[in-house]
């Protein structure tokens, strides 16, 4: 199954991201820079986690703007899945390919840590190979993951089963809206999560919890 | 010409950087400080004449660019 990341200055989970889907795909992605007006033909498209341009503006608000993502806003209408982490997550909301927006953390703090997770939509092509309600660890690193959305968005979400990730047994580290820690797009298509999965894939990372988001949205057989 | 957008958070979306700053105006001894919301001022100097494509284009810059109109509220005041 073959990969795309998007590279832009600032990430610094890029290495990271390559090394996940290499290992979890078996081949290693292909790389995108900002300026790129292509992206080849790929079965998912990965957006890392970092500080694109600094954070200035707005987390996400400059790398959104850059040409490589009107690719993957054209791949996405597509069908073609995209996963942003972290900063990818801003990046996507930047855009305008996933509702909300992400503020900084209500603490005001950024965290590092471990949170739990609760699956609450398995029915994604991002999380088909988790239990509906499966609470899984993941790390998290940020200042700005606290998910914001009004009031009818949030319905809609919420509704549609757009929610994906929770922040589960009061391990919310943001303030986000709803525990929000990962939604999709309407089509289902388009994942962005501020929690970094691929972070825990191998038993060298303490266990491997966030490998089968990968290995669900590669269609690679556990 | 020179232009200056402010852009403010909207009425309802929680501003914990506001919170903070009123909190440390309080413990500076400020008293009867109420709520405070942080807010951004961007300064643009604009070689067009035409005023009306001017404002036209500063409200282009605001809605793809300078602010997220998710959460924020823009102005637009050109001198």
């Amino acid at each position: 199954m073959k990969s795309a990341v998007v590279l832009l200055p600032g990430l610094n989970r890029d290495r990271d991201m390559i090394a996940a889907l290499t290992k979890i795909s078996g081949q290693a992605p292909a790389t995108v820079w900002q300026t790129d007006t292509e992206i080849p033909d790929v079965d998912l498209i990965a957006i890392p986690g970092g500080f694109s341009f600094g954070d200035y503006l707005r987390c996400g608000a400059i790398a959104a703007r850059m040409p490589v993502m009107r690719v993957v806003a054209e791949k996405a209408a597509k069908g073609v899945p995209v996963i942003g982490v972290c900063n990818g997550f801003q990046i996507l909301v930047e855009a305008g390919l996933l509702p909300g927006a992400l503020m900084r953390n209500a603490s005001l703090k950024f965290v590092c840590r471990q949170v739990n997770l609760e699956i609450a939509n398995a029915n994604t092509m991002f999380t088909r190979h988790y239990k509906p309600g499966q609470i899984i660890r993941s790390p998290v690193a940020h200042h700005d993951g606290n998910y914001f959305a009004d009031a009818e968005t949030l319905a809609r979400l919420e509704g549609e089963g757009q929610v994906v990730f929770r922040y589960a047994d009061g391990t919310n580290p943001n303030g986000s809206i709803n525990d929000i820690a990962g939604i999709v797009n309407d089509k289902g298509n388009v994942l962005g999560l501020m929690p970094h999965p691929e972070n825990l894939i191998e038993a060298a990372h303490g266990g491997n919890d966030g490998r089968a988001l990968f290995e669900s949205a590669l269609g690679v057989a556990a | 010409m020179k232009a200056r957008i402010t852009v403010t958070l909207k009425n309802g979306v929680l501003d914990p950087q506001g919170k903070a700053i009123e909190h440390a105006l309080s413990g500076l001894g400020f008293d009867g400080v109420g709520q405070v919301r942080q807010g951004k001022v961007f300064d643009i100097e604009l070689t067009g004449t035409d005023k009306a494509k001017v404002e036209a284009d500063l409200k282009a810059m605001c809605d793809k660019l300078l602010a997220n109109t998710v959460i924020e509220n823009y102005a637009v005041e050109i001198a």
